[in-house]
């Protein structure tokens, strides 16, 4: 590319918000800046030691000015916060209706698993005009999913989901990097996001699909890895029916309620004893490196598939 | 400040701490505070071009997209050791160590710092620290980048870490010596009649300092020591592969590390508050507000760490304290400014070496400042964090404002520390240099880093190299500026002209005991009966009392 530019594309909803932010602060900056320079000039040069001018009345202190030079700012860093957190606000609260889609990172490579099978290695299809989560976890170290052209980045971290949401709002090829330092190969763990008007977006997930879909899989490994046997649709297994669980707040023995999200169901899948549901025993073993990353996430998909169709 | 007791004789002339021992070992075992003070400028100018060279290796290597000069790994610890050694090693001892060390006794009318010894002390656990930092570079490296991340620095990076973090956790001890003499130094020992508002704002931001490091460097130390346990012995603290808790690292990591920022700045603050008034020759604007600022950066500057998490996964609500806290933070540094251009005016303004780069540090610490708001706005963070603009602003604050200070502190009291004067010409022409090279290099980051250049990245897509290769030509302009002194400062000890006791007129007590001092400072203790920077030159006018 040798088009050069001093501006990012808007790629994203998001984009333009952050883009307002940054243009109040770059005009900001140059008042203030432009401030301090013109008086450090003018008295620099009124006021130099050859100059034959008026000294008398010289100003040591001033209450007025402090409060003054203290007051506006804080008034307009005020407006710039609360501006800013409403923004914030709302890039981390994804939509109900959002997409999901699930992200693994590793040394040094951004793997995606589409609900419906699919699943690529350093590159996201999404298509544009819907808002799109991605539910993030990392295998190693932690690492960050950083995407310009949405003004948008989330740390992918070992051991617990992150999210991240957008809604693309322009068709193209976008840089996806890392932009959390992983060791050696930290700057070629990059990638590309590909945004695809809605109907070129099915068109490209149902092409080529000879794998199986998310909550298939997780279906297979809820039954190869023996789950069915003790957690009975109808309740009666040793361990909970897990109809209807994702989204719920669910009793713990011993008091206390949780909300049942993907991190519960993941701790609860590698690290059973953490929080047991009330009326059960903690019998249930570790699937901490029995499942990989990615299989627990299939069987994440899979026991919320069995909350959607209630 | 001037001193009522009569004028400083001393039995011969000629005698001061320079010529009053001799020999390797009158170096090795004083306990003058002023030879100590020596002692670590040289320390910390051989760790400062040590972290230059690593610099120049990372400048160079992003001349081209593909990284051809270095290898990843070496690409990775050529960034890691320039930050280690210039955040560890130069910018926290920077002013502190050297000037605050020579000057604060002096400045305060005593005869050395309360704890001799400890800053002996504090000197070598410094260099034992700089030693097994040396090591690391020996030994191959470290690659976790200054900031020592978990899991990856406790689990996955295969180089020197614990040896470097054993050099950070020593070299943090002698910080802790060196903030315990001064504040009980400040708090003790200052001359009759000097009272705390009359102190020169210099001792005023090293006690707002010495207070930081008080408090935050233990917790840098624990966290260090954590890291090490969990590398050594495999117990689960950062690493949630053994039940860990990664984000526990950053909050203790930046709970000392966001303070170490005015752990350097601070002192820097504290030098251009005397240089300000030295060449406007008048007081100080706003003397109290200067004072109470410092004071207040070092509370708040304790409740911002969370701004280097908006990203990190903590919570969103936290994320809005801590950016909401940072605004505030930013306020008594405003204020600074605000009181140092206001003492210009109507001052009678000299422009030598020194007072060139107070007002470099002015435009440099004003671009960094105003940059530091666009950071703390969260939802503008989420986009540049992590990326040059980061990289850019800290450079700002971190480099631009403190080594703008530092070098014009180390101009400003040459004289008074070797009692030679430096060539001002080349004085001014480096001053100019490194303001020029410093814009260049840092500038283009801003822009890149908004375009998402991400920070810590060897290999990179060609639209970013206009912006590398800008940064490059920069940083050498700024290596010769930072070079030059060098030359002409060590020159000058040796066909400098002998500097008389007040080559600049300045007022504090200081420049009313002989160039170089006695080693007692001063021949008999001074007594202070005026405000600081009581400038003849506007004291017709009437100076309002109790200040």
């Amino acid at each position: 590319m040798d088009n050069f530019s001093f501006f990012p594309e808007q790629a994203s909803t998001m984009a333009a918000r952050i883009d307002s932010i940054y243009f109040t602060l770059v005009a900001l900056s140059i008042l203030f800046a432009t401030l301090i320079a013109v008086f450090l000039v003018y008295f620099g040069i009124r006021y130099r030691r050859s100059a034959k001018t008026d000294r008398s009345n010289i100003l040591y202190e001033s209450m007025a000015l402090e409060f003054g030079w203290s007051f506006i700012p804080f008034l307009m860093a005020m407006g710039i916060f609360g501006w800013s957190a409403f923004v914030y606000y709302d890039i981390n609260r994804p939509p109900d209706d959002a997409l999901e889609i699930y992200v693994i990172g590793k040394q040094w490579m951004w793997q995606i698993q589409h609900p419906l099978g699919k699943s690529e290695i350093n590159e996201l299809h999404v298509p544009i005009n819907q808002p799109v989560k991605l539910i993030m976890t990392s295998q190693d170290v932690i690492h960050s999913f950083y995407i310009p052209a949405f003004r948008l980045k989330q740390d992918v971290l070992p051991g617990r989901y992150t999210t991240l949401w957008f809604q693309a709002t322009q068709p193209g090829e976008y840089h996806l990097f890392c932009a959390e330092y992983c060791g050696t190969d930290h700057s070629q763990m990059i990638g590309k996001v590909v945004a695809m008007g809605q109907q070129e977006y099915e068109r490209w997930l149902s092409g080529n699909v000879a794998s199986e879909s998310m909550v298939d899989a997780g279906k297979r490994l809820f039954n190869d890895n023996g789950c069915s046997s003790c957690h009975l649709a109808s309740g009666t297994g040793i361990g909970p029916a897990l109809e209807g669980v994702f989204g719920s707040e669910v009793q713990l023995e011993g008091g206390g309620t949780v909300l049942a999200d993907e991190a519960y169901l993941r701790e609860s899948i590698l690290d059973p004893q953490a929080k047991v549901v009330a009326g059960h025993q903690p019998v249930m073993p570790s699937y901490q490196g029995v499942i990989s990353e990615g299989g627990v996430l299939q069987l994440v998909a899979y026991i919320k598939s069995l909350s959607n169709t209630q | 400040m001037t001193v009522s007791s009569p004028p400083v004789k001393l039995g011969k002339p000629s005698e001061n701490y320079l010529n009053w021992a001799y020999g390797i070992k009158s170096w090795l075992l004083t306990t003058d505070h002023k030879r100590i003070g020596i002692l670590y400028l040289i320390s910390i100018t051989a760790f400062f071009a040590l972290g230059g060279v690593a610099a120049g290796l990372v400048r160079l290597d992003l001349l081209t997209p593909q990284g051809d000069l270095l290898t990843n790994d070496n690409y990775n610890k050529a960034f890691t050791l320039h930050g280690v050694i210039m955040v560890f090693f130069f910018l926290i001892p920077s002013i502190p160590a050297t000037m605050g060390n020579f000057f604060i006794p002096i400045m305060i009318g005593a005869k050395d710092l309360a704890f001799p010894r400890l800053n002996l002390a504090s000197w070598y656990v410094y260099m034992i620290g700089g030693l097994f930092t040396l090591s690391v570079v020996v030994l191959g490296g470290v690659d976790t980048g200054w900031t020592f991340y978990t899991p990856y620095s406790s689990t996955y990076a295969n180089t020197a870490v614990i040896l470097a973090a054993v050099g950070i956790f020593t070299a943090g001890f002698s910080s802790i010596f060196t903030a315990i003499n001064f504040l009980v130094t400040i708090h003790k020992m200052r001359a009759p009649g000097l009272t705390w508002f009359r102190l020169p704002l210099f001792v005023w931001a090293h006690y707002a300092t010495s207070i930081i490091i008080l408090l935050g460097t233990p917790v840098l130390a624990i966290t260090l020591l954590l890291v090490g346990v969990e590398r050594l012995f495999r117990i689960g603290i950062f690493d949630p592969a053994l039940g860990g808790d990664p984000i526990l690292f950053q909050h203790l990591f930046w709970f000392y590390s966001h303070p170490a920022v005015y752990i350097m700045v601070l002192p820097s603050m504290g030098i251009i508050s005397e240089l300000i008034t030295a060449f406007s020759r008048r007081r100080i604007f706003g003397y109290k507000a200067i004072a109470l600022s410092s004071l207040a950066i070092a509370l708040l500057g304790f409740l911002v760490w969370g701004h280097h998490m908006f990203v990190s996964g903590q919570s969103v609500y936290a994320g809005l304290v801590f950016s909401i806290l940072t605004y505030f933070v930013a306020i008594p540094s405003a204020i600074k400014v605000f009181n140092w251009t206001a003492t210009l005016y109507k001052g009678t303004i000299i422009y030598k070496t020194p007072m060139l780069y107070a007002m470099g540090f002015i435009g440099l610490f004003t671009i960094g400042g105003l940059t530091g708001l666009f950071l703390g706005a969260a939802a503008v963070d989420v986009h540049v964090t992590d990326t040059y603009f980061v990289v850019a602003h800290f450079h700002y604050v971190m480099v631009g404002a403190t080594i703008m200070a530092y070098l014009g502190g180390l101009h400003f009291w040459w004289p008074k520390m070797t009692g030679r004067m430096y060539n001002e010409s080349w004085g001014i022409s480096s001053a100019i240099l490194i303001f020029i090279g410093f814009n260049l290099t840092f500038l283009p980051q801003f822009v890149m880093g908004y375009m998402g250049m991400p920070r810590r990245y060897h290999v990179y897509p060609e639209e970013f190299q206009i912006y590398h290769v800008a940064s490059t030509a920069g940083s050498t302009i700024m290596a010769v500026g930072y070079l030059l002194p060098l030359i002409y400062l060590t020159m000058s000890l040796f066909v400098g002209k002998k500097a008389e006791d007040n080559p600049w007129g300045a007022a504090g007590l200081e420049w009313t005991t002989s160039s170089p001092p006695p080693h007692d400072n001063f021949a008999e203790t001074p007594i202070v009966t005026e405000e600081a920077y009581a400038y003849p030159e506007t004291k017709t006018a009437e100076v309002p009392s109790g200040a």
